[in-house]
């Protein structure tokens, strides 16, 4: 696997075929649109369809009442327990995926010569975090007795916006800069995901979860940080090579 | 080469075999390998699936070849996979749309100039103007939906320019069918364009059907739901180019000769030499199919398949840009339109089609949604500012 970035024989600007692009450009400006007006018309048909949709889907009910007994549930008001039942949901999934995420890219690294054995043992205890992370997502969502087996709407988008972290990390044509940059993405969504859980743990006044989520907002803060370092070593060693 | 090749043995069916690990190899490079190099691959790709279509069409009608159908099927899957396989992950779903519009243009422009009989010539030329206007709303949604410049796809090869409006493309069934070739007149070569135009459009008719339902945005939903909807009434159109009258095996022998035609073409032109070797390496396969096929056909119709296949292959395809060729055909052509049969000016346009355009485009258009005030820029539509800040040019708008 190549690491570095390097020049080549990229074909996809019009630089690398002046004379067909030339001949292009000739006739795309020469050529009217045959339908007036402009992206508007889209945005239009777009907006009948907005206006129109069904939602993605539901916060499943909880199926265990018992969770809602206690002195923190009765706090609860509104849309409390869909919302709280939602987000926890999504965190639960993004997690889950993070843990795979790490997987996929522990898989690169072992293959990699050059990774230093630290970084090997921080994405481990990094993969290990996320995985309690999972479990204590999981675990409010029992204390609520909601069942986290099932997949909430912003577990599913979520995941639909997260594919692409996915994809460029478990491509083997990646290399680590590249899916190391993937990942940060993933981390800084993470640590916006914990911020918002704590607030919304203080919105209901509870002080275990708050304090929960602030130990995982702290682990994720650290992951954030050390991601970011090693995205920057990465792309400023590729560039000394370069230079 | 060519001469001679239809009497080569080929590998032996028993020793054509795969291993996972062989057919999902490396894939090609979206930014560095040559557009051609994936035309070639999604022109393979949708040659294999229709080996597979027509045989599986062929075992329900016949019991005797179920088993060497079978065989040769199996092997025709994992090259299937081999092939398709080498498109790589970083491309999008549109994006690869892109590139299948490039081979619907680019194949069957080349399939045109060098097609013998004048009304299936013609056939090509009236497709070809349709799949070239497809690739202009898909670029416009491309970039409009994805930010993206389709040309990062295209390489400067093939204009992307208004053709003849999609929204006059639909048009009734009756006026889809066309007259076929006669087999027994027929040149080889008519009856290989046929067959592998026929699979190209089939691959991307089965492909927008697919990818269609991913896409989130209720545009580019209707887009592939409407030129979905062509690709099926061209497949109808091409598929009908070709004789009724034939045989199963003869329908079988002329795709194995067809498949013998088009990786033959592939290895004489392709630049990639991996891929290369793919393509020598299926060449022998498919010569082995034919060798196989040719004994059926000898065996089961007491005929020498010399019959259908004259004694050389027809020069191969030529894999390059046809802007030329294209934009002739767009000036001279746009206007025609279908009567059954007959290609007509868009004045005598049969009133079947006129009334089913009219209530099936009656509650709007995407084509037309997406492409609004739409002209190709180099970088994307948005780029233009830039022009004017770096060069100083007027800039159209």
């Amino acid at each position: 696997m190549d690491k570095q970035t390097h020049l080549g024989m990229n074909r996809t600007g019009i630089q690398m075929s002046p004379l067909d692009s030339a001949s292009l450009k000739t006739i795309a400006a020469e050529v009217s649109p045959d339908i007036g007006g402009s992206s508007d018309m889209a945005a239009k048909l777009r907006g009948k369809y907005i206006a129109d949709a069904n939602p993605i889907g539901s916060v499943p009910v909880p199926g265990n009442l018992k969770g809602l007994v206690g002195t923190a549930m009765e706090k609860l008001t509104g849309n409390d327990i869909e919302v709280l039942v939602d987000k926890l949901g999504e965190r639960l999934a993004f997690e889950r995926t993070g843990v795979r995420l790490y997987d996929a890219l522990l898989a690169k690294t072992s293959v990699l010569e050059d990774v230093s054995e630290a970084m090997v043992q921080s994405l481990h205890r990094f993969r290990e975090e996320e995985l309690a992370h999972f479990e204590l997502a999981k675990s409010i969502l029992l204390d609520l007795g909601a069942d986290p087996t099932a997949q909430t709407p912003c577990a599913d988008v979520a995941g639909v916006a997260s594919s692409g972290i996915l994809k460029v990390i478990t491509d083997p044509r990646t290399n680590l800069a590249q899916s190391l940059d993937a990942l940060l993405a993933a981390e800084l969504i993470d640590n916006a995901g914990w911020e918002l859980l704590i607030k919304l743990a203080g919105h209901v006044n509870h002080a275990e979860w708050i304090e929960k989520f602030q130990l995982a907002l702290k682990q994720e803060a650290q992951h954030l940080a050390t991601v970011r370092l090693y995205v920057e070593n990465e792309i400023l060693r590729d560039s000394a090579v370069l230079g | 080469m060519p001469a001679k090749l239809l009497d080569s043995k080929g590998v032996k069916l028993e020793n054509q075999r795969f291993t996972w690990k062989e057919m999902v190899g490396k894939p090609i490079s979206k930014l560095d390998d040559d557009a051609f190099t994936r035309i070639r691959i999604i022109l393979m790709n949708g040659i294999e699936i229709d080996a597979l279509r027509l045989k599986h069409a062929i075992a329900r009608f016949n019991g005797e070849l179920r088993v060497p159908l079978a065989q040769i099927r199996r092997v025709e899957q994992h090259q299937a996979t081999m092939i398709n396989w080498l498109i790589s992950a970083d491309h999008s779903p549109l994006e690869t749309t892109i590139a299948y519009e490039q081979v619907a243009i680019e194949v069957t422009a080349a399939v045109a100039q060098t097609e013998p009989d004048p009304y299936q010539a013609q056939t090509y030329r009236f497709g070809l103007l349709e799949d070239f206007d497809h690739l202009y709303r898909y670029s416009a949604l491309l970039d409009r939906l994805e930010g993206k410049d389709a040309n990062n796809i295209l390489q400067s090869y093939t204009d992307i320019i208004p053709g003849r409006l999609t929204t006059n493309h639909h048009r009734a069934p009756e006026d889809d069918v066309r007259n076929p070739y006669n087999c027994r007149q027929a040149a080889l070569i008519t009856k290989i364009h046929a067959a592998m135009i026929t699979a190209a459009e089939y691959q991307t008719h089965d492909y927008y059907m697919n990818i269609g339902p991913t896409f989130a945005d209720p545009v580019a939903r209707q887009l592939y739901a409407e030129i979905a909807s062509v690709e099926e009434q061209h497949v109808t159109q091409y598929g009908a180019l070709m004789d009724p009258g034939e045989s199963y095996l003869e329908k079988w022998l002329i795709h194995e000769a067809m498949e013998v035609y088009n990786y033959y073409s592939c290895v004489e032109q392709e630049t990639n030499p991996r891929i290369k070797a793919i393509w020598e390496r299926f060449l022998d396969y498919e010569l082995g199919h034919l060798t196989t096929v040719k004994g059926l056909f000898e065996q089961y119709e007491r005929r020498d398949s010399a019959e259908v296949l004259g004694s050389s292959l027809p020069e191969f395809i030529e894999f390059k840009s046809q802007r030329e060729f294209v934009r002739k055909v767009l000036t001279d052509e746009v206007n025609l339109r279908t009567r059954g049969t007959e290609f007509v000016d868009r004045s005598q346009e049969s009133t079947a089609s006129l009334e089913y355009r009219r209530h099936i485009c009656s509650e709007g258009v995407a084509a037309e949604a997406v492409s609004a005030g739409y002209r190709w820029h180099e970088g994307g539509e948005l780029n233009t500012k830039s022009d004017i800040k770096s060069k100083g040019e007027t800039v159209y708008g």
